[in-house]
């Protein structure tokens, strides 16, 4: 089999959700494994980064690369097996667009450790120790990697060849793009491998011309189910999301979340999305309309840039003064492989 | 970077080069922005010469993009893209920076005036790169008309279109044409009888083979762009058929409820339910208000129904909607007259001899509710002295800052009129006399000869209070003599407010029923206020009259003929030209989310139900942006304002500001030492 190309699947800040829909290919599974040599990937192998430290530059033809970049180690990561990787895959939505990690970009690290190992109500911590990047025990020095004030995706960090949208990708949609690598008939670099259209395009609600007089909660109401779940008042971000999951949501009378990210040409899902349900708010009237918004839409940025935040135009909430970055050497590179 | 681009930097005299250092920029531009093959400045670009130079570079130099950075874009962008046409090049591949507007005019500094200069000529350039070209699309223009409003103004536009043989719809929401003049009894300065010179005029409407007058309605909604407009009017139900009503009136006559007329008479004179506003009519049809009319209130009565002899009431009529297809549209809805109660000191509604502008030309007029006597309120008294106040609710900065115009010659109008009728003592209490026209000054040297007394001061207040006996009984205007340098207590018998010229309390509505806007005043906004204050910024939309600004006659005349000729001259023309700069939907991107669709102000975008997807009607389409921003799939394209257009603008002007502090992403991943385990 010494014309099995060699792949490898990684993780970062993600949930393993991504590891689990490769899986949800089911026994076309078989199909990769026929084609590929898994080469490097922590959640199903006992691979470690020392592994891929010692390949020569080029040695993996595809990597699949799901999560954020929110540590040092991640980062380091990403540049490695850039480096190793003929062809980088930003493999969902965190590595894509930093997804509900890179929610946290409405803060920063010392907010982010103060909730969770301070003030968090279940944590017990009155001496405020927060985790540090190096600590001396007994003569040793033990590090952690660096923890960044700014999730960043895989593509703030090293050039991306491929971008596969979704939290997670959809396995049909896997598939495609295993197959589109398979057969060489893959899209120009840097481009996303998915739809050129809308969630709404795949949902089959009846639509109308949009009037909305109130935005409404999932838990408010049972939407009806054939009509477009936004004309209900719920706020189903289907119109600025990319498609390819076959609306999966709107099917099962939930409104779209957003998770397939921004469509073709769409540099800021959250600012389009805002300017659409701008839109369509059926009202003249300043006060009405900042009831109908603060009463219907209580968390504005958890809801237009639930998966986009740190790929939006923004990134994040407010620059963070002298945030630390700690870039690690990368190993001396061997001679490419062929 | 293929494009040769051509830039060139107007001095437009010193109105730019007096702020800007106008060859720091232009040679700036021409050593460091990619693309640039050649930078020029220029005394005044827009001249003969400066469009020649424009030509000729195009020509010699074989520019493929022009960037012209001079005044703003709605004064000359028509002059540079006529000068790169001439040269062969397509009209749209020009890109103006307006320097003078947003910069010179604006800015003191000269460093950061030229600043500012070269990141705008930056954006232009960086934008231009982009531009397509494009070619506008004739269309025909329907010969109808639609005036809005049968006023003086609206009168004259609708005669002088139809004279000229065009149809035209006129469309008036009161039971009869004549607007305010017809409520006046002489105009000044010359004291004609405003009927005498009106009714001919109205008659000639009433009859004319190409006027088609709808009173009594209203404008509802207007679609689609110049050349072809969709109006809806609603034609109130007049409950009396207006093909069988021959106007004897006998239904007037014989209707027994009578009710104040708050229109007409201004709430000086009584009308009936069943009424037209004054005798002279045009339409002499009557309308019956249902608000008043016993039936409608408790189903009785039906006298005029009985008594008509041709059968013309119809108690069942309904409202109607009546569709109508035209060309353009003249907006002449004159005015409304300031509400004096806003201004409680000056004592209107709560002291009985306090009367506005308007209830006095009602009185002064001989058809009006005292037959022309000038009266206190009893009907009976006629006042030995009256004090005229100028300035209500205009010039003050609580109410109106501008100038109403026109209240100097009323007020001496009115002073004529009290002299010559009753003989009373008549005092004008003024800030300035402008009576600023033909024949005006020597109006206001007559009134002073007349022995009209003037008084230079801002009425501070109108009070009933006595001081002093013989101030018992009278009014008194408190005034401070600013000519005297003393305060003043004036007791005279009656008062007369010159209230304001204000805008229509609807006009917002109706601007943005048509697409065009009112200033801070409250006034339409003319396209240019000097140059063009007939049209606005919606092409096919003109305004005339006091809508536009307040006007006496002869001015409301003059601007509802030159509205007309304006229209007519596009009716003859036969086609306009449409700005290629419209929508288009990448069908392939729609998701038929159908967001857009009723978005667009001129209805341009349809959906098309078989193939779930929305689409732009390119005749219709105004390119105004609404449905490019809102498409949240981005499958809507706005020619000439593209998404890559405005990024490279948004890049160009920004070509100095530093980066987002963020490390740039490593192209190729730095080579380090192994790490020592």
């Amino acid at each position: 089999m010494a014309d099995k190309g060699k792949l490898a699947i990684y993780w970062a800040a993600s949930c393993g959700g991504c590891e689990i829909s490769i899986l949800a290919i089911n026994e076309k599974i078989l199909d990769v494994a026929a084609a590929f040599d898994i080469v490097f990937c922590p959640c199903i192998m006992d691979t470690k980064a020392r592994d891929v430290e010692k390949m020569p530059d080029g040695t993996i033809d595809v990597c699949l690369f799901n999560g954020g970049i929110r540590t040092s180690e991640q980062e380091y990561m990403a540049r490695l097996l850039r480096q190793k990787s003929k062809v980088l895959v930003a493999f969902g939505s965190c590595a894509q667009e930093g997804c509900i990690p890179g929610l946290a970009n409405v803060t920063d690290r010392a907010e982010i450790f103060d909730a969770v190992y301070c003030t968090s109500a279940s944590v017990d911590n009155p001496g405020r120790a927060v985790p540090q990047t190096e600590t001396r025990v007994n003569g040793f020095l033990l590090s952690l990697p660096v923890f960044y004030d700014t999730v960043r995706t895989l593509g703030q960090t090293v050039p991306v060849d491929y971008y596969l949208p979704g939290c997670p990708p959809e396995a049909p949609r896997i598939w495609d793009a295993i197959v589109a690598i398979l057969e060489g008939k893959l899209p120009a670099p840097g481009s996303v491998i998915g739809a050129q259209t809308t969630v709404c395009d795949e949902c089959p609600r009846q639509r109308n011309e949009k009037k909305v007089k109130a935005f409404k909660r999932t838990w408010q109401i049972i939407p009806d189910e054939d009509t477009c779940l936004l004309e209900q008042g719920l706020l189903c971000c289907g119109p600025a999301t990319r498609a390819g999951c076959d609306a999966r949501c709107p099917r099962v009378n939930s409104p779209c979340i957003g998770c397939y990210g921004p469509n073709a040409g769409v540099q800021d899902q959250g600012a389009r999305l805002m300017t659409a349900l701008a839109s369509v708010i059926d009202s003249q009237d300043p006060a009405e309309i900042d009831r109908i918004i603060s009463e219907g839409i209580p968390d504005p940025v958890g809801t237009f840039y639930r998966f986009s935040l740190a790929n939006s135009l923004l990134r994040r909430a407010a620059k963070v003064p002298d945030e630390q970055r700690h870039e690690l050497p990368l190993p001396k590179a061997a001679g490419a492989q062929e | 970077m293929a494009e040769r681009i051509g830039v060139y930097v107007c001095h437009c005299g010193s109105n730019i080069a007096g702020t800007v250092d106008v060859e720091e920029a232009t040679r700036w531009a021409g050593e460091n922005l990619p693309g640039v093959a050649i930078a020029r400045d220029y005394k005044f670009l827009c001249s003969s010469l400066g469009q020649a130079l424009i030509r000729d570079d195009i020509q010699e130099h074989g520019l493929t993009r022009v960037v012209v950075a001079a005044c703003s874009p709605h004064l000359h962008e028509k002059t540079f893209r006529r000068a790169c046409a001439n040269a062969g090049l397509n009209s749209f591949l020009l890109q103006m920076a307006n320097i003078r507007e947003h910069v010179s005019w604006v800015t003191r500094s000269k460093e950061a005036a030229t600043e500012k200069v070269k990141s705008l000529i930056a954006g232009a350039v960086a934008r231009v790169q982009h531009h397509r070209p494009l070619e506008p699309t004739p269309v025909p223009v329907n010969p109808h008309t639609l005036v809005i409003g049968g006023g003086i103004a609206g009168i004259q536009a609708a005669l002088e279109l139809a004279d000229a043989g065009y149809p035209v719809y006129l469309v008036e929401r009161e039971p009869s044409i004549g607007g305010h003049m017809a409520q006046f009894d002489k105009t000044f300065p010359t004291l004609d009888c405003a009927a005498c010179i009106l009714t001919p005029k109205m008659s000639e409407v009433g009859q004319h083979e190409h006027i088609k007058l709808l009173t009594w309605s209203e404008l509802e909604e207007v679609s689609g762009s110049i050349g072809n407009f969709k109006a809806r009017i609603r034609r109130k139900a007049r409950y009396v058929k207006e093909e069988t009503c021959t106007g004897c009136g006998l239904c007037i006559e014989k209707c027994p409820r009578k009710v104040v007329d708050e229109v007409f008479e201004a709430g000086m004179g009584y009308r009936k339910a069943i009424y037209t506003p004054f005798p002279q009519a045009v339409p002499k049809i009557p309308v019956i208000d249902p608000k008043s009319c016993i039936w409608f209130e408790r189903q009785r009565c039906r006298a005029c129904e009985k008594l008509c002899p041709t059968n013309a009431i119809d108690f069942d009529q309904q409202d109607e909607i009546l569709e109508v297809d035209v060309g353009n549209i003249i907006l002449a809805t004159g005015w409304d007259l300031f509400d004096c109660r806003r201004i409680p000191q000056y004592g209107y509604g709560r002291l009985a001899n306090v009367f506005t502008s308007l209830e006095f030309e009602r009185m002064c007029n001989a058809s009006g509710p005292t037959g022309g006597r000038v009266v206190l309120r009893d009907g009976v008294t006629e006042p030995e002295s009256v004090c005229i106040v100028h300035c209500v609710g205009s010039r003050d900065s609580h109410y109106n800052p501008y100038c109403s115009g026109i209240c100097c010659m009323l007020s001496l109008k009115m002073g004529h009129l009290i002299l010559e009728k009753t003989g009373a003592k008549v005092y004008a209490c003024y800030i300035d006399m402008r009576p600023n026209k033909k024949d005006y000054e020597e109006f206001y040297q007559r009134l002073l000869e007349e022995g009209m007394l003037f008084v230079r001061g801002k009425v501070a207040e109108v009070t009933d209070v006595a001081r002093t006996p013989p101030e018992e009984g009278k009014l008194i205007v408190q005034v401070e003599d600013t000519l005297l340098g003393k305060q003043r207590r004036i007791p005279v018998d009656m008062v007369v407010l010159m209230g304001a010229i204000e805008q229509r309390r609807d006009a917002r509505e109706t601007g943005l029923k048509v697409g065009i806007s009112c200033s801070m005043a409250g006034w339409f906004i003319e396209r240019h206020p000097k140059l063009d204050p007939i049209a606005t910024m919606t092409e096919g939309i003109f305004i005339a009259g006091a809508c536009q600004g307040p006007k006496d006659i002869p001015d409301a005349v003059a601007q509802g003929a030159a509205a007309a000729a304006r229209v007519a001259g596009m009716i003859s023309k036969g086609t306009v030209m449409i700005e290629p700069v419209v929508a288009t939907i990448d069908e392939e991107k729609c998701s038929g989310c159908r967001i857009c669709n009723n978005l667009c102000p001129f209805n341009a975008i349809d959906f098309l139900d078989d193939e779930k997807v929305s689409r732009v009607n390119a005749v219709l389409c105004k390119g105004c942006g609404t449905c490019v921003a809102a498409c949240p799939a981005a499958a809507i394209t706005g020619a000439h304002f593209s998404t890559e257009q405005v990024e490279a603008e948004i890049d160009g002007l920004l070509w100095d500001a530093g980066g987002d502090g963020e490390p740039a992403p490593t192209d190729q991943p730095e080579l380090a030492p192994a790490a020592t385990e």
